[in-house]
C-alpha cells in the first residue's frame, strides 16, 4: 500500500496563519486539535449531532467535524481559544457561562460558546425561547441548559452594557 | 473580614480555563502518542474461529495488532469482579480481548497500534475474522426462558438471586382489606457522556514506571487494577484523571479492557500510546443500564396505608458482571422511599444476555440514578394505583404512608450497599410534600384542567418523590497544605466530571483557614497527589471528601495558631484568622501571616521568599525540645480521613404538569417543579444546577432516550441520531425549591445532591401522563407512537 | 470513526468537475453534512472525492424566467434568508426551517439535500410538489431531469455515475398560490416521522388547485393531487392512506405514522390557504 498523499492546508485561526501536512481525509476537527494543537475543540460523537467541535468559518458556525481541512485551505477559523479578549480576559460569552454557571464538565462548552458568539452578531436581544431556539443544535448532557439559556441573555446584557469583547 | 463562602453561590473557580479552550481532557493530551483502534465484534455470540491479518499488515503505519493470544501474564486473565456479593451466585467478566468467544455486540477482539487513529482504524478494516455464529440471548424474556445460554457454565443464564424480607409481606397482603398487583417495566438507557472513554499511557524505561491518564472515575482504582494486571509495585504507577467530559456512572467501571491493554501496549512498545473511545465504541462497548421488570403485590388499608408490599423483579445485567450486582440491590433496598409499608418482601433475580455489561447510571460518579428510577417508578406507580383504586387524591395516600420526622433517624431493616443496616438520618417528608403541593398549585390543578378543557387540550399533573441514599463510604481523604508563598493547597483522591469540586472544597477550606478563597487551588484525582480513595459515585464527593478536607484543615488551622500563639506569645484560644492574617482577637495591631506561620512551621528556613524574610523576626520552638518535637512533622499541612458510620440520605419530591396533544399524542411540558433536601448546602448554584441536569437526564429516560436492540442483540440506534438525548427544545425549565435538615452524621451537615434531578422521572411523567389519558402506565419510557398505540388499544378493548 | 482514505479533487471547473466523476468509485462533495458521516462510520467509501465547493459559479440564487434558480453550492442557510426565495418560492423556506439546525444548514446546500434523494429529506418533497427541474451535467453535455423522474428510491436518484448536478430550478408560483410545510418529529431539527408540503391555488377566496407531497412515509416523496377531495377530511384521508405505505421502525409505528400524515395533510392545506390569502392580502 502506497503512502497517503499530503496535502498543505493554510487557514489563519484565531487570527493567525496557520498550516501543515495532512492526508484529505483529515477532520477540520482533528486538524486543529492535533495537527495545530488547539485541543479548545472537542469532538463529541464525529457525526455532527452533538456540536461540541462547533467553529466559526468565515464568522459562521460549522460543524468541525463534518468538514474536511483541505475543503476550506485558505479560509479564517475562528476557534473557542479565539474568542478570549487581547488582554486575555474572558470574551463576553465565556463571562456569561462563568457568571451563570453555564457549564459543568465544560466538554461541550466550546461548541455552544462559538454558536452563540455568531448568534449574538445576528440577533442581539433574544428572548429566552429564541435563547433556546438559538442553542437546539448542541448537546450538553450535564446542565439541563437551563444555565446555558440563562448564559445567552446574561452575554447579550453584557453586550448591551458595553463591557469589552474584541471578537 | 473574609466573607464566609459556606452556603453561597460562588462561581466556579474550574470555569475560565474550561469556557476559553484551556480544559485538559483526555484526548488533548498525547498528540504525538501512537493510537489504538480495536475491532469489535459485529455478532452478539459467537465463536471466533479464525483471525486473519494478512491484508492489515501491509499498511504503512502499522506499529502492531494483538490478539488474546498476544496477551502476557494476567493480562491474559479475565477481568477482575470488582464487587462480590453473596447473592451474585455466578459472577462473570470477560477477557481484555475476547478470548474464543464474544458475548455481546462490540467486544473487543483485536487491538490495533499504529501512527494515528485513522491509520489504526484503516487497519483494522483489513482484518478477517470469521466466526461460528450461535443463538443470542436478548431481552429479559429470552434470558428467562434460557433456551440459549449467555455463558455455557450458567445454563439458566442467572447471575444472581436475592430475597429479602421484612416482616410477613405475603401474609400481610392475604389478610389485608384490599390487593393490587401490577406489572411494570424499564428499558434500558445509557450514561452518554458527551466524552468517551479514554486512555493514555507512558512508560518509562529508565526509572521502569508507569504513568497513566484515564478519563475515569476512579483514578485510584484505575492505578491498583493496571498495577495488578501488569504486575507492576503500585508505586511504579501512578493515574491521573485530567479534566472529565462528564461520567454519570459508566467511568466508575474499571479497569475497563482498554485500561489494562494500553498500557500493557505502551510498555511493550516503550511508547506512548492512546485511545480516545468513540461514540459508536462507546454505545455498544461501554455500559448501559436500567431493564428492569418488576410485579408488585400490594395490601393496604381502607385508608391506603401500605399493609404489606411484594417486589419480585428481574433486571438484564447484560453478557458480564464486573461491578457486581449492584444495580438490582439498590432497587431492592432503595424502592421504599420515604414510606413504611407494615411488611416489605423484595426479590430479585439478575440475568445474562447478549447485550452490553451495565453500571450504574447516575448512581455512580456524577451519578444520576442507579437503580433508584426504577425503585421509585416501581414504589410511585404503586402508590397510585392505591389511589386511583380507593380513589384518594395521590398525594393523600403518600402523605398517609410517609415516614414521620419524629420518627427519625428511621431504621428500614434492610442491609444497604455499602453493607450497613439501612437507616434514613433525616429528613421531613410531609413538609416536602407541602411545599410541593404549594408550588405546583396542586390542590388548584382541576381548574386548571378544566380551563384547558374548555379549550380542547388535554393536560395531567404526576408526582413522585424519592430518597436517595448518598456519601456512602467507606472513606475518603483530603490533604491541606499552606505554601510559604500564602498558596493553599488542597488534594483529594476521588475525581471530577464537571461537579465543581475546585470550588466547593475551596470554599470550604477558605472558610475553615479564614483565607481568600482565591488563594485555594484543589487538585482531585491524582494519585500522584492523593493516593487513597474510593471515588465519585452515588452523590457521595461533597459528604466524603468535603468532611475529609474540612478535618484536614482544621489540622492546618490548629497547628497554624498554636505556632501563631508562640510567635506573638499569646494564648492560640485568642487568635483568629481573618483574609490570611492570624490575630488576636480585639488587638489587630499584633498579628501574623498564615505564609509566616508556614515558614515558621519548617525549622529549614532557607529565606527564598518574602514570607521567610518576614518570619526572621519570630521565635518559635521549645529549646528544650528538639527542632521537630516527636509529635510534631514539618510543615503547614493536614492530612484526614473521613469514614462515616452510614450513608446520608437526602430526598426529594417531584411534580410535573403536562399537555397531550390530542391527534398525535406528543407529550409537552408545562411546568416541572422540584422540591428537595440535601441537607446543608455548600453552593447553592451549583446544586441547583446538578438538579436541571439530572432532571434534564430524568425527562430523556422517560421521553426520549432508550437502548433499542433487535432479536439479534444488534443495537439500533448506536448513534446520536437515533438514540435521542434531548436537545434545549425538549427539556423545561425547572422550578426548584429547596429544604435544609442538616444531617447529623457529619462535621459539615450535608448530604449530597448529583442524583436529586434524575431518579423520579419515568415515576413522575407515567403519573402525569395517566392522569391525562386516565389509562394505566406501565411502562416506560413511552413514546408518542407507543402512547397513541396504547390509547387505540385501550378504546379496543373499552 | 474516521473516513477511510480517498484520493482528493478540487475541480476549477464545470467540466473538470465532469471529468473528475468519470473515474470509478467517484462522490461529488458539496456541503458534506450527510455525505460527511457516512465516511467517518466507513457505511460509504469512495475512491474519489470530487469537492465542488470551488465552483463558485454554482453558489447562486437567481430568477431565470419564470423559475428560481438555486446552485449546487448554495447553503441552506443562503436559501433560508434570500429575497428571491421568500417572494417566488416561500415553500423552500418553509421547508428550510425543519431542515437540522441552523449550524449544519451554514454548510449543508439545498440542492445536495434533492441531490441525496433522502426520503425522510423535506427539500425533496418540495422539489417533487413543486415539479422542479433538476439540471445535470455530464460528458455528453447538460441535461435536465423532472423532480417526478429524478426521485428513484431511497437514497437513490436518475443520476448516472459521472453527473453532477449544477443546481436545480424552481417554478415562480404568484400570489395566488399558498403553500405550507408541517412535521413531526421526535427531537426539533431530527428527520420528520412523517411530513407534508400543501400547495394550493386561492382565486377569489375560492381553492382552484390543491396538492400535497408525503415524506418520511415511503421511499420517494409521495405527490398527491387532492383538489378533488380537500373539502372532506374523511375522502382526503382515505385517498392519502390508500397511497401511502409507511414502515414501523423503533421511533414509531406505520400506524402511527399514518394517524401523523392524516392530521398533517390537513394542517398543511389549511396553512397553505391561509398563506396564500395572506400573499394576496
Amino acid at each position: 500500500m502506497n503512502p497517503e498523499e499530503l496535502f498543505l492546508v493554510e487557514l489563519t485561526v484565531n487570527g493567525t496563519p496557520l498550516s501543515a501536512r495532512v492526508p484529505a481525509r483529515r477532520l477540520l476537527s482533528d486538524f486543529l486539535r492535533h495537527d495545530l494543537r488547539l485541543t479548545g475543540t472537542h469532538v463529541g460523537c464525529e457525526h455532527g449531532v452533538c456540536g461540541a467541535c462547533t467553529i466559526l468559518l468565515e464568522g459562521k458556525p460549522v460543524r468541525g467535524c463534518l468538514i474536511f481541512a483541505v475543503s476550506v485551505a485558505g479560509s479564517a477559523v475562528t476557534t473557542v481559544e479565539g474568542l478570549v479578549n487581547n488582554d486575555g480576559t474572558l470574551g463576553v460569552v465565556q463571562r456569561a457561562f462563568h457568571e451563570s454557571h453555564g457549564l459543568q464538565c465544560g466538554f461541550c462548552t466550546p461548541g455552544f460558546i462559538t454558536t452563540i458568539h455568531a448568534y449574538l452578531k445576528e440577533n442581539p436581544h433574544p428572548t429566552e425561547e429564541e435563547a433556546r431556539e438559538a442553542i437546539a443544535g448542541n448537546l450538553c448532557r450535564c446542565t439541563g441548559y437551563q444555565n446555558i439559556i440563562k448564559s445567552v441573555l446574561r452575554a447579550a446584557e453584557l453586550i448591551d452594557s458595553g463591557v469589552r469583547d474584541d471578537h | 473580614m473574609t466573607t464566609k463562602s459556606f452556603g453561597e453561590p460562588i462561581l466556579r473557580k474550574e470555569d475560565p480555563r474550561l469556557v476559553s479552550g484551556q480544559g485538559r481532557y483526555l484526548d488533548d493530551l498525547g498528540h504525538d502518542a501512537l493510537a489504538a483502534a480495536f475491532l469489535r465484534s459485529p455478532h452478539a455470540s459467537a465463536r471466533i474461529l479464525d483471525i486473519d491479518v494478512t491484508d492489515a499488515l501491509e499498511v504503512p503505519g502499522l506499529i502492531g495488532i494483538y490478539t488474546y493470544e498476544d496477551l502476557e501474564g494476567r493480562v491474559a486473565e479475565p477481568l477482575p469482579l470488582l464487587i462480590p456479593h453473596p447473592a451474585l451466585l455466578n459472577g462473570r467478566t470477560g477477557y481484555p480481548l475476547a478470548n474464543e468467544y464474544v458475548r455481546h455486540v462490540g467486544e473487543a477482539i483485536v487491538m490495533v497500534i499504529a501512527e494515528d487513529r485513522y491509520v489504526a482504524e484503516d487497519v483494522v478494516d483489513l482484518i478477517k475474522v470469521s466466526y461460528e455464529i450461535l443463538k443470542p440471548v436478548v431481552g429479559i424474556e429470552n434470558a428467562k426462558a434460557a433456551h440459549n445460554a449467555v455463558h455455557p457454565s450458567v445454563p439458566n443464564n442467572v447471575s444472581a438471586h436475592s430475597v429479602k424480607e421484612v416482616g410477613d409481606a405475603r401474609a400481610m397482603i392475604e389478610s389485608a382489606p384490599h390487593k393490587l398487583s401490577l406489572d411494570l417495566f424499564i428499558e434500558r438507557s445509557a450514561c452518554s457522556p458527551l466524552e468517551g472513554k479514554g486512555v493514555y499511557a507512558i512508560w518509562e524505561e529508565d526509572s521502569q514506571e508507569l504513568r497513566l491518564w484515564s478519563s475515569t472515575q476512579t483514578s485510584t482504582g484505575v492505578r491498583a487494577a493496571v498495577a495488578a494486571k501488569l504486575d507492576l509495585p503500585l508505586q511504579k504507577v501512578e493515574c491521573i484523571a485530567p479534566d472529565v467530559g462528564g461520567g454519570f456512572g459508566v467511568k466508575i467501571m474499571h479497569p475497563w479492557p482498554e485500561e489494562v491493554l494500553i498500557p500493557w501496549a505502551a510498555r511493550k512498545l516503550k511508547r506512548p500510546v492512546k485511545w480516545s473511545e468513540d461514540r459508536r465504541e462507546h454505545f455498544i462497548s461501554s455500559a448501559h443500564e436500567r431493564a428492569q421488570e418488576h410485579h408488585i403485590e400490594v395490601g393496604f388499608d381502607e385508608e391506603g396505608r401500605i399493609l404489606g408490599l411484594d417486589v419480585t423483579f428481574f433486571h438484564d445485567n447484560g453478557a458480564y458482571t464486573p461491578y457486581g450486582i449492584i444495580i438490582p440491590l439498590i432497587t431492592s433496598t432503595q424502592l421504599l422511599g420515604p414510606y413504611k409499608p407494615a411488611s416489605y418482601r423484595v426479590e430479585f433475580t439478575s440475568l445474562f444476555t447478549n447485550t452490553v455489561l451495565v453500571i450504574p447510571y447516575r448512581g455512580a460518579g456524577r451519578p444520576r440514578g442507579a437503580g433508584r428510577p426504577q425503585g421509585v417508578f416501581a414504589m410511585e406507580r404503586t402508590v397510585d394505583a392505591i389511589a386511583k383504586y380507593l380513589k384518594l387524591d395521590r398525594t393523600v395516600v403518600r402523605e398517609r404512608n410517609f415516614i414521620q420526622p419524629h420518627e427519625m433517624p428511621y431504621d428500614l431493616g434492610l442491609i444497604f450497599q455499602d453493607g450497613r443496616p439501612l437507616e434514613y438520618d433525616s429528613g421531613d417528608f410531609p413538609a416536602s410534600m407541602a411545599m410541593l403541593k404549594k408550588m405546583v398549585g396542586w390542590d388548584d390543578f382541576e381548574t386548571m384542567r378544566s380551563e384547558y378543557a374548555a379549550m380542547g387540550r388535554k393536560i395531567g399533573i404526576g408526582v413522585a418523590c424519592y430518597v436517595e441514599g448518598t456519601g456512602v463510604g467507606p472513606y475518603e481523604g483530603g490533604f491541606v497544605q499552606v505554601e510559604t508563598s500564602g498558596r493553599i493547597n488542597v488534594a483529594t483522591g476521588l475525581t471530577s466530571q464537571g461537579q465543581g469540586h475546585q470550588t466547593v472544597f475551596a470554599q470550604i477550606v477558605a472558610d475553615e483557614l479564614g483565607v481568600p478563597i482565591e488563594d485555594v487551588f484543589v487538585t482531585t484525582g491524582d494519585t500522584r497527589r492523593f493516593p487513597y480513595a474510593v471515588g465519585t459515585f452515588a452523590s457521595r464527593a461533597a459528604v466524603m471528601s468535603g468532611n475529609a478536607i474540612a478535618l484536614a484543615a482544621r489540622q492546618v488551622r490548629d497547628k497554624a495558631l498554636r505556632l501563631a500563639g508562640e510567635a506573638l506569645e499569646c494564648d492560640p484560644q485568642d487568635l483568629e484568622i481573618v483574609d490570611g492574617i492570624i490575630r488576636v482577637k480585639g488587638d489587630h495591631t499584633k498579628s501574623i501571616a498564615l505564609k509566616t506561620v508556614a515558614v515558621l512551621s519548617n525549622p529549614l528556613r532557607y529565606a527564598f521568599d518574602e514570607s521567610a524574610k518576614a518570619a526572621t523576626q519570630f521565635a518559635v520552638g521549645d529549646t528544650s525540645k528538639p527542632p521537630v518535637p516527636e509529635d510534631q512533622e514539618p510543615g503547614l499541612e493536614g492530612k484526614d480521613y473521613y469514614s462515616p458510620m452510614a450513608s446520608t440520605f437526602a430526598n426529594g419530591m417531584h411534580a410535573v404538569i403536562i399537555e397531550i396533544l390530542p391527534e398525535t399524542a406528543e407529550v409537552k411540558i408545562l411546568r416541572y417543579v422540584v422540591v428537595h433536601d440535601c441537607g446543608r448546602v455548600i453552593n447553592p448554584m451549583i446544586v441547583e444546577g446538578q438538579i436541571h441536569g439530572g432532571v434534564a437526564q430524568g425527562v430523556a429516560g422517560a421521553l426520549y432516550e432508550r437502548m433499542a436492540y433487535d432479536e439479534s442483540g444488534q443495537l439500533q440506534n448506536a448513534s446520536f441520531m437515533d438514540f435521542l438525548m434531548p436537545y434545549s427544545t425538549e427539556i423545561p425549565t425547572v422550578e426548584a425549591g429547596h429544604l435544609e435538615t442538616p444531617s447529623p452524621l457529619n462535621p459539615l451537615g450535608i448530604k449530597g445532591a448529583g442524583e436529586a434531578g434524575v431518579i423520579p422521572g419515568s415515576a413522575v411523567f407515567a403519573s402525569a401522563i395517566e392522569d391525562a389519558e386516565g389509562f394505566e402506565i406501565r411502562r416506560m419510557p413511552i413514546s408518542p407512537s407507543e402512547l397513541w398505540e396504547l390509547r387505540r388499544t385501550m378504546k379496543e378493548n373499552a | 470513526m474516521k473516513p477511510s482514505r480517498f484520493q482528493y479533487v478540487r475541480p476549477r471547473s464545470i467540466p473538470e468537475a465532469v471529468m473528475a466523476l468519470q473515474r470509478h468509485n467517484s462522490k461529488v462533495l458539496a456541503g458534506g453534512q450527510s455525505l460527511t458521516p457516512l465516511l467517518s462510520m466507513r457505511l460509504a467509501s469512495p475512491e474519489v472525492l470530487v469537492d465542488i465547493n470551488g465552483l463558485t459559479e454554482l453558489s447562486g440564487i437567481e430568477l431565470r424566467g419564470s423559475e428560481l434558480w438555486i446552485g449546487a453550492i448554495a447553503r441552506h442557510q443562503e436559501v433560508l434568508t434570500h429575497h428571491l426565495v421568500q417572494t417566488h418560492v416561500p415553500l423552500i423556506q418553509q421547508a428550510l426551517g425543519y431542515v437540522a439546525h441552523p449550524v449544519i444548514r451554514n454548510r449543508g446546500t439545498s440542492v445536495g439535500s434533492i441531490a441525496h434523494a433522502d426520503p425522510a429529506g423535506e427539500l425533496t418533497a418540495v422539489a417533487a410538489l413543486l415539479g422542479a427541474r433538476i439540471h445535470v451535467s455530464a460528458q455528453q453535455g447538460p441535461r435536465e431531469i423532472l423532480a417526478a423522474d429524478f426521485f428513484v428510491g431511497p437514497l437513490e436518484s436518475a443520476l448516472q455515475h459521472g453527473e453532477l448536478v449544477t443546481g436545480v430550478s424552481f417554478p415562480v408560483l404568484d400570489a395566488t398560490w399558498g403553500s405550507s410545510c408541517q412535521e413531526v418529529s421526535r427531537r426539533h431539527g431530527d428527520y420528520a416521522l412523517a411530513g407534508v408540503c400543501a400547495l394550493v391555488q386561492v382565486l377569489d377566496g375560492r381553492i382552484m388547485a390543491a396538492r400535497i407531497a408525503i415524506f418520511s412515509v415511503a421511499g420517494t416523496p409521495l405527490v398527491i393531487d387532492v383538489m378533488d377531495v380537500h373539502e372532506d377530511h374523511e375522502k382526503l384521508n382515505l385517498k392519502v392512506q390508500a397511497l401511502i405505505d409507511p414502515d414501523t421502525d423503533i421511533h414509531a409505528t406505520a400506524d402511527y405514522r399514518r394517524q401523523l400524515v392524516k392530521t398533517l395533510v390537513v394542517q398543511a392545506l389549511t396553512e397553505a390557504r391561509v398563506h396564500a390569502e395572506l400573499r394576496q392580502s
